[in-house]
């Protein structure tokens, strides 16, 4: 990860504290300004985005990179919260791209975004099964199955939190084996038949490619996730960013989303 | 901590007496500021008017039992297969000595959740051997407690071996010698001349382990899982309240410290100070 | 490491029918660039002494006996028993160390009961015998003491203790007196003196030290450079030594030659008047005492034995001075500190040496 940490002579302490004080605070009024239409994009445009994008806007990035030859684009892919923190924190993005619209918050209320954020995708749970799905799973009630071992995410993570949103409208009561830290691992444990289900995204189970089978449950219409992206105040190449957001939200890049498993907003 | 004795720089260049010399001071001192600092930040940016609330859940003290209990299980886990590793590598010669040395220490290279998932790989449910630990004692290890204690032997047992056998390599092996010529087998010198003899390397081996042990993420949380009560020790507990909640990260973290700081230094009062 | 063979070359089929009391070993130890091999007899009750320069391969030879090093070679038989494979730990076999080896975690009675203890004695039995044992040493109230509390002469005698509260059949002392102070040494050697006299099976020992063997042991072995150059009484080996080092241990000057009635004609230098007869080879010894130095060659002396030579270097011991000399032939000589005043003896001055030849002794090499 390039440069989410540069710049943080304003101690990443007071940052991290700031986080938790002034989240809870009622948002001020958040970063109006210039949204520079220039014309002329080039130069390096940072974007700092959820982990889960990396598949789908590194593509694009070589599309952006192939429509504005003198561009180019730096990714910082990370969990939301830290990326927000890094922001807060003066790191030198230019557009952010979160992956909850209470994470994008986070940098909202600070002021740090130029204009106000859009959801460009939505993201859903599946449940991640063995391929195959040997001990045919169908709905969040079959992972109560006696000795069926299932992982969840942690609250904390976004996934888990969708995840128990989810649980909870389908009234249904799961003890996992683990509240894992991240879909990654949570997905792991899965491949590695340590696990013998997990509840992730969708846009998961496909970079999973063959290695687990997603199944889909009506519940998850219940803890969707809106993906937001926001140029940012300080951006240090504001036309570039503008431009990028743009490539995100056209058709195209609904398209290139939509292959790696993301619904339209 | 420090000498005592830098009051003023200017007045001791180069004093002859017990002087401290300023070229080792100075890195002394920076060194010893490096270390601190941030630890310092932690105290001086710790949300002490909401510490009591959050130390009241009942989770922190839960983790932080699971956590004291699993690091000193590891820690003997670790002395009873460690210290005779040590052994090994120290006063026997045997092919390959030397690969077999550096291959113990591999757990120090190998990054903790890497290590984490060559254990899965080893021990999970379908591991190497871990499936025939489920095939004929239905014993699964991955998601339980008993995973905890291996994940952070797993990674701490290298700091008990390499400090064991520096210990043993130091202490004087004629001794073994004299033991064999009263009568006593390699098994009855080691426990009752060697043993007693390294008794502080081992004590400062098992610190170390303890204490690596102790702040194990990495390679528990890939391995065992995070599960309240169960596999949830302090750090991990540490790590997802950060996602969140860094003000309750910093206050699990001060309990991590404070607790560790009172085991060791009541450990070195206790202990450590003999021979 | 060098490997045991299968089948061990030496006498072996010289073993008489009833089984033979004592010590017979021949011990062979190759280690690449030095090769020690020595033959040892002793009978029960013998106090044996390996004497020789550092290096010479004493020590060596008495972990080949405690079994501490692995025999290339040769034989080990203890009142019968074949010894060489057997580990250290099954050896009728007491070793005092060095520099002692006490256990420092043990207390003087924790370590002499350390070996009745493993030879299977009940915790309660062992600590009355070692409690015996330094009685025996006068150290019975130095039983509670660790090893680092107690003097060097108690430490030594616990050593003993430990070594002996095994009933070995071989007690195996490796330099006991070397880590003493002069002072204690003496008080020391006389008590070990006492309790080897006392030991009833074979004792070895192994001293770079001549006044510690002589006064400790029956019989001196000379090892040099892995061999045995001579053995014999102290009293044979102090009038009769066979090399230089030797000689020079007992204070002898010593030369090798050959006989003609009553000269000695030296391999490199000159000749020795003598007043045995003898023809052949021979050595020919003078104690540094007997020799008188002139600053010019004296022209009223009867001896018939005068060298020209340089003054090499000067030693004080006493009220003596001890000449090192070079020239026609090397010698040492013994003279006051005021003869030497007189004569002006200083490095490279040119002296005369006259022995006479009552003085010398010469013997058959």
């Amino acid at each position: 990860m390039p440069r989410s940490a540069h710049r943080s002579h304003r101690a990443a302490g007071l940052g991290a504290i700031a986080l938790l004080t002034l989240s809870a605070c009622s948002p001020s009024g958040s970063g109006s300004s210039s949204g520079s239409g220039g014309e002329d994009v080039s130069g390096t445009v940072t974007v700092f985005a959820a982990a889960s994008l990396k598949e789908g806007f590194t593509e694009l990035g070589e599309r952006f990179e192939r429509k504005h030859p003198g561009a180019r684009v730096t990714f910082n892919f990370s969990g939301s919260d830290s990326l927000a923190a890094g922001i807060n924190n003066g790191a030198p993005a230019d557009v952010f791209a979160a992956a909850s619209a209470r994470t994008m918050r986070l940098v909202t209320d600070e002021g740090h975004t130029a204009g106000s954020p859009g959801t460009f995708v939505r993201n859903r749970l599946q449940i991640a099964t063995e391929p195959g799905n040997p001990h045919r799973i169908d709905s969040l009630r079959d992972l109560t199955a006696p000795g069926l071992k299932v992982v969840l995410c942690d609250r904390t993570v976004p996934c888990g939190a969708a995840a128990r949103t989810a649980l909870t409208a389908a009234g249904v009561g799961l003890t996992p084996a683990s509240y894992e830290q991240d879909v990654r691992s949570a997905l792991t444990k899965v491949e590695l038949k340590e696990a013998d289900a997990a509840v992730v995204y969708r846009t998961d189970v496909r970079a999973a490619g063959d290695k687990v089978e997603g199944v889909e449950f009506p519940e998850s219409a219940e803890a969707v996730n809106d993906y937001p992206i926001a140029r940012l105040e300080n951006a240090p190449n504001p036309s570039a960013a503008k431009a990028f957001v743009e490539l995100v939200r056209s058709e195209e890049g609904r398209k290139v989303l939509g292959e790696a498993g993301f619904l339209k907003p | 901590m420090t000498t005592g004795r830098e009051a003023p720089p200017k007045a001791r260049p180069r004093s002859p007496g017990r002087g401290v010399p300023l070229a080792l001071l100075v890195p002394a001192l920076v060194g010893l500021a490096f270390l601190l600092v941030p630890l310092l930040a932690l105290l001086l940016r710790a949300p002490w008017r909401s510490l009591p609330e959050q130390l009241a859940s009942p989770e922190v003290w839960q983790a932080l039992r699971l956590s004291l209990f699993c690091a000193t299980a590891a820690t003997a886990l670790s002395l009873v297969v460690g210290v005779p590793l040590a052994w090994l590598l120290a006063r026997t010669d045997f092919p390959g000595r030397g690969l077999v040395r550096a291959l113990v220490t591999l757990p120090l290279v190998l990054p903790p959740v890497v290590g984490g998932v060559a254990l899965l790989l080893a021990l999970g449910r379908n591991g190497v051997v871990g499936q025939w630990l489920d095939a004929w004692f239905g014993v699964t290890l991955p998601f339980t407690t008993a995973g905890v204690v291996l994940a952070e032997t797993f990674v701490a047992m290298p700091f008990l071996v390499i400090s064991v056998e520096g210990t043993l390599r130091a202490a004087d092996p004629r001794f073994e010698e004299a033991a064999a010529t009263l009568g006593a087998s390699r098994f009855t010198a080691f426990r009752r001349v060697t043993l007693p003899l390294i008794a502080p390397g081992i004590a400062a081996g098992a610190v170390l382990a303890w204490a690596r042990a102790l702040g194990e993420f990495g390679a528990t949380i890939t391995f065992a899982g995070n599960f309240p009560g169960r596999t949830q020790t302090m750090p991990l507990a540490v790590y997802l309240a950060l996602q969140n909640d860094p003000a309750a990260a910093i206050a699990l973290s001060l309990v991590l410290l404070a607790v560790s700081i009172a085991v060791l230094a009541g450990l070195r009062d206790h202990w450590m100070r003999t021979v | 490491m060098p490997k045991i063979p299968e089948t061990l070359p030496g006498p072996a089929g010289a073993v008489p029918g009833p089984a033979p009391e004592g010590l017979d070993a021949r011990l062979v130890v190759d280690r690449g660039t030095f090769r020690l091999d020595v033959a040892l007899t002793a009978a029960p009750g013998d106090v044996v002494a390996l004497l020789g320069p550092n290096g010479a391969g004493k020590t060596t030879a008495l972990r080949a006996l405690a079994g501490l090093a692995p025999l290339t070679a040769g034989h080990l038989r203890l009142d019968g028993a074949e010894l060489h494979r057997t580990p250290p730990e099954s050896r009728p076999v007491g070793v005092v160390f060095q520099d002692y080896l006490l256990f420092p975690h043990l207390t003087a009675l924790d370590n002499v009961a350390f070996g009745p203890r493993c030879r299977g004695a009940g915790k309660a039995e062992a600590r009355a015998r070692a409690a015996a044992w330094l009685d025996r040493m006068g150290l019975a109230e130095h039983a509670g003491t660790r090893p680092r509390h107690l003097s060097g002469g108690q430490a030594q005698r616990v050593a003993l203790a430990r070594a002996l509260a095994t009933h070995p059949r071989l007690l195996l002392l490796d330099e006991p007196l070397a880590a003493l102070d002069a002072r204690t040494r003496l008080e020391v050697r006389a008590q070990l003196r006492r309790h080897l006299a006392a030991f009833e099976a074979v004792a070895v020992l192994v001293t770079h030290d001549p006044l510690d063997a002589m006064v400790l042991a029956d019989r001196l072995v000379v090892v040099e450079r892995g061999r045995i150059v001579q053995e014999g009484t102290p009293s044979d080996i102090a009038r009769h030594p066979r090399t230089g080092y030797i000689a020079q241990l007992v204070g002898l000057n010593l030369y090798r030659g050959q006989a003609d009635g009553h000269t000695v004609r030296l391999d490199a230098g000159p000749a020795v008047s003598t007043t045995e007869d003898l023809s052949g080879p021979a050595f020919v010894a003078f104690p540094p005492g007997a020799v008188t130095l002139y600053r010019d060659r004296p022209t009223g002396s009867s001896a018939r034995n005068l060298w020209r030579c340089a003054v090499a270097g000067l030693e004080t011991h006493g009220d003596q001075i001890r000449a090192e000399l070079t020239g026609e032939l090397s010698l040492a000589a013994d003279l006051t500190t005021v003869a030497a005043a007189e004569l002006d003896l200083r490095p490279g001055a040119p002296v005369w040496a006259a022995v006479k030849a009552t003085q010398t002794h010469a013997y058959p090499a």
